[in-house]
């Protein structure tokens, strides 16, 4: 027997309340992010049992995927989408819970607005009735989401009844290549692993890689890590996790802010910590990404052809995204690019784009929408002058929302079109009826709003001597 | 929530990998504020195209097949979390879902709500999919209790596994918030102790 832990294993074990025999866990829930979609059902629910929200002062609410991304100062015109807010607002009130809502200083994506406030900190449990909300294990906190009937039960008692994942371990050492951005890196990491090699596991993203970036991009990749099936991913927290949260809003202060530092520094995976299932990557093999199908998945190499294969599902995809098996991306006309989405939607995404599109002029046929993921990313993009590069060079930047992330909003994607899209689904439908979603980083996104075409940007930016890199570390 | 012992019913094939939960309930329909009436939108662009008609290809729209159960291709669920995946399914008429894999998320939520995901081998599901396609009105049981599906008047039948703790709940119609609740004690007693 070993008594070595993984950093998955400290946090949960000291959240564990008691054991069914042969059955689940009783886990201690620190804190529950609601947002209008999948919190109604659930107050629904207590109200209709007479049950009482257990922990108001543990949950915290924003409006995020139905809200509009323009004229928020305005009525919504949508009657079921303000009747939902409505009825946010209204469940919040009647319970004592903290809400943001629209067009509050700290309203935005539930996973974009918690970690800037300092909501989110290393070692806790964190749920929210959305699958994304793995992005806050790039703090080194276990964050995963839940059902709505789950939503009712940590409402009622902050716990939940929870069988424990096994461990999953990726490593991937070296250095990135000029261009290759943190959210190419997961898309690279799906593509390998496939879309179900996760379930049932938790993921700690180890390596070289992972130690040297920034919040920004561990909060990328740990998001993305549903897409291979995963119920969440955790980075390690280290002294860049510390200086981020140190001085957030709900952050700890003085000395407790110490002590938690010191209690931190505890939780990293011990060594030789054994982990269920390993996997191994080198970074010099990364390359910017984009998908070509239907799952996040099916990604490629921008300067790979799409793979042959004689599925029937694999087949059906490509029919749907109306690509060949064999053929390059790269050309294919574009005429929509989103960046925005609680995977690239935080200041450093839009450093990047800024950074590549300055002095350059978006295609003709292009419509691009960056959508912040919260008012203080937007906030800051105003402060440091983002907007007027974005606006010469003919991007539109709208108001903070989940918005064509997955077009329950009116940004949506028309029928047949592809967009090119740093959100982290490509499925049927997702973006709009009939829309086709490509995948890929702000850097790829930015580069093909200005081309009209998919382009080989590792290229462009050899050739215009671009350092991305230090825009990727500074925070 | 309903309670679950045995089923026999026709079944309806889905030879489909990865159906996500943006096909079983497209995000727009998710505006509601109460349960009620996601069977109508269950794989809406799947059984209607852009302008409501209908989709005759579509196993869900073909005569020829019926019954509580459906059959689908592998890894079944992926994606979202929402819960109206689940309501959909449940408000159409599905008791039981039977693939190869399911991801996680919905699979708490299928048995959260009365809905048994029963996941089978590989070749049990092509074979079973083999059968109901060419006899659509071939019979399956499901027998919670014992935790086996078969084809009725033959010998293809498999076991599945279930959480015990699950099984209970699903026996019994009963719900996580139940037992929850006779536990605050002891959850009153963490929170003494916790971090945070
Ligand atoms: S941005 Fe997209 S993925 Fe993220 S929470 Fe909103 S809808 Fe979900």
């Amino acid at each position: 027997m070993t008594t070595k832990k993984t950093l998955f294993d400290k946090v949960w074990d000291a959240h564990v309340v008691d054991s069914v025999q042969n059955g689940p866990q009783i886990l201690y829930i620190d804190k529950h992010l609601i947002h209008e979609v999948t919190s109604p059902q659930a107050f629904n629910e207590l109200e209709a049992r007479g049950i009482p929200v257990f922990r108001p002062n543990q949950i915290v609410a924003t409006a995020d995927h139905n809200t509009p991304t323009l004229n928020q100062d305005l009525p919504i015109k949508d009657e079921l989408s303000r009747k939902q807010l409505e009825q946010l607002s209204t469940n919040c009130a009647k319970n004592n819970i903290t809400l943001y809502e629209l067009g509050h200083k700290y309203n935005g994506i539930v996973h974009v607005m918690a970690p800037e406030l300092g909501i989110t900190q290393p070692g806790m449990t964190m749920v929210c009735g959305d699958s994304h909300t793995s992005t806050h294990g790039a703090f080194g906190t276990i964050a995963f989401g839940i059902g709505t009937s789950q939503v009712a039960q940590v409402f009622a008692s902050q716990c939940l009844l929870l069988t424990k994942p096994k461990s999953l371990r990726v490593t991937v050492n070296g250095t990135l290549k000029n261009g290759v951005l943190p959210k190419d890196v997961i898309l690279y990491i799906i593509s390998k692993l496939g879309t179900n090699s996760g379930t049932g596991y938790f993921c700690e993203y180890a390596g070289d890689v992972f130690e040297n970036m920034s919040m920004e991009g561990r909060m990328t990749v740990c998001n993305m890590s549903i897409e291979m099936g995963a119920r969440g991913g955790m980075i390690a927290p280290d002294e860049t996790t510390f200086e981020y949260v140190k001085g957030r809003e709900f952050a700890p202060k003085g000395d407790d802010f110490e002590k938690k530092v010191a209690y931190w520094k505890t939780l990293p995976t011990d060594p030789d910590a054994a982990f269920d299932k390993e996997y191994h990557f080198d970074a010099e093999d990364i390359e910017p990404m984009v998908t070509y199908g239907t799952n996040p998945g099916m990604g490629i190499k921008i300067s790979e052809t799409i793979p042959v294969d004689d599925n029937s599902s694999f087949k059906k995809s490509l029919e749907y995204m109306n690509f060949k098996a064999g053929e390059s991306l790269i050309n294919k006309p574009i005429n929509f690019v989103f960046i925005g989405s609680c995977t690239n939607s935080r200041i450093e995404d839009f450093r990047v784009a800024a950074n590549f599109i300055k002095g350059k002029q978006k295609a003709q046929n292009v419509t691009a929408w960056l959508v912040p993921g919260s008012k203080q990313v937007e906030a800051q993009i105003i402060n440091e002058g983002l907007n007027d590069i974005f606006e010469d060079a003919g991007f539109e930047l709208r108001q903070p929302g989940c918005s064509a992330c997955l077009a329950m909003n009116d940004d949506k994607i028309p029928q047949g079109e592809y967009c090119v899209s740093t959100s982290n689904r490509n499925f049927e439908g997702r973006q709009g009826q009939g829309s086709r979603t490509i995948l890929a980083s702000p850097l790829v996104a930015a580069a093909t709003a200005v081309a009209g075409k998919i382009v080989d940007v590792t290229k462009e930016i050899n050739e215009t001597n671009v350092t991305l890199s230090a825009v990727v570390r500074s925070h | 929530m309903e309670k679950f012992t045995t089923l026999t019913s026709r079944a309806i094939p889905l030879a489909i990998e990865n159906v996500d939960t943006d096909q079983i309930i497209p995000a727009r329909f998710l505006k509601a504020t109460d349960k009620q009436g996601f069977g109508d939108n269950v794989f809406r662009d799947w059984r209607f195209d852009k302008h409501g008609n209908i989709n005759n290809d579509f196993s869900l729209n073909n005569p020829t097949y019926s019954g509580s159960i459906l059959v689908a291709g592998d890894n079944f669920g992926c994606g979202s979390s929402r819960e109206h995946a689940a309501w959909a399914l449940v408000g159409y008429g599905f008791k039981v879902i039977v693939s190869s894999f399911f991801a996680d998320i919905f699979k708490g939520n299928a048995l959260n709500n009365g809905l048994l995901p029963v996941q089978v081998s590989e070749g049990f599901l092509k074979s079973l999919l083999q059968t109901v396609e060419a006899h659509p009105e071939t019979l399956i049981e499901v027998n919670l209790e014992n935790q086996t599906i078969s084809i009725s008047n033959s010998d293809v039948s498999e076991s599945f596994d279930i959480d015990p703790y699950k099984k209970t709940c699903m026996i019994n119609g009963y719900d996580d918030i139940d037992y929850l609740l006779s536990k605050k004690e002891q959850i009153e007693a963490f929170e003494a102790e916790k971090i945070y």
